[in-house]
């Protein structure tokens, strides 16, 4: 999948950084029926993880309850301008998606 | 003081566990389960404390239940993780945040409910577990 379905912005704020991260993922629950009556199969993102210079930060395990376009903030206590953030995503079909980009003034 | 003497006991251990608790393993019993109880035992749950430093912002009401902006912290020194589960959606298990390397335990995002609930928010410390909860009235099933 292309990269630019996760959007991000990673910005120093005082002592911390600020991470906001949009991503393109339909969510679908498994319990909705499209136009033809049929369920539409479960397709959700099960896994995000996130790196700060390679080093792991977070780990999150989702289940369908989130939001269709996943959105999603955490802070860094221990990342300065000009370090890298990287989000990489896994849905339940196996596709993933990565994206990266280094930290900025507020 | 017991709670320092409880926390440096923690931070040693922090040290000893072995550093693979990273692998990848999506808790399917935890997410797939149908009723409160069940998700939190398969998260090997056993006693929760109720904490006003676990906090759950959310608004009181929500016209869509497709999408509820929740905003969830814990003050507890050394937490762990954070879980989301909304007692009354098909799947209460909504997600779990597991932090490192001085990432904050704070968490924005976007979650679905099927109806008026609470969201639950259970921290991780060590092998303690604190709870909040804030109940949110929905108008309109989002979980379709």
């Amino acid at each position: 999948m292309a990269a630019d379905n996760i959007k991000m912005r990673a910005q120093l704020k005082g002592d911390y950084v600020e991470v906001k991260v949009l991503m393109s993922h339909p969510m679908d629950t498994g319990r909705k029926k499209g136009d033809d009556g049929e369920l539409i199969p479960a397709h959700f993102v099960q896994l995000v993880t996130a790196t700060l210079n390679g080093l792991p930060v977070l780990e999150a395990q989702w289940g369908t309850g989130v939001s269709k376009n996943p959105y999603l903030t955490f802070r860094l206590r221990n990342a300065k301008l000009g370090d890298m953030v990287a989000v990489t995503w896994h849905d339940n079909f196996g596709a993933s998606a990565t994206q990266d980009i280094i930290v900025t003034q507020a | 003081m017991q709670r320092r003497n409880f926390l440096l006991g923690f931070l040693s251990l922090l040290v000893l566990a072995p550093l693979q608790a990273w692998a990848a393993m999506w808790n399917k019993a935890a997410f797939e389960a149908v009723k409160l109880n069940d998700a939190t035992q398969s998260l090997q749950i056993d006693r929760e404390i109720n904490s006003q430093d676990i906090q759950v912002t959310a608004p009181d009401m929500a016209e869509n239940g497709a999408i509820v902006q929740v905003e969830i912290r814990s003050n507890i020194p050394n937490t762990e993780s954070l879980m989301i589960l909304v007692e009354k959606n098909p799947t209460p298990l909504i997600a779990h945040y597991k932090f490192s390397n001085g990432a904050e335990p704070f968490i924005v995002t976007r979650i679905k409910m099927a109806e008026t609930s609470d969201i639950k928010v259970v921290a991780k410390v060590g092998s303690q577990y604190f709870t909040n909860s804030k109940n949110v009235v929905v108008l309109e099933n989002g979980c379709g």
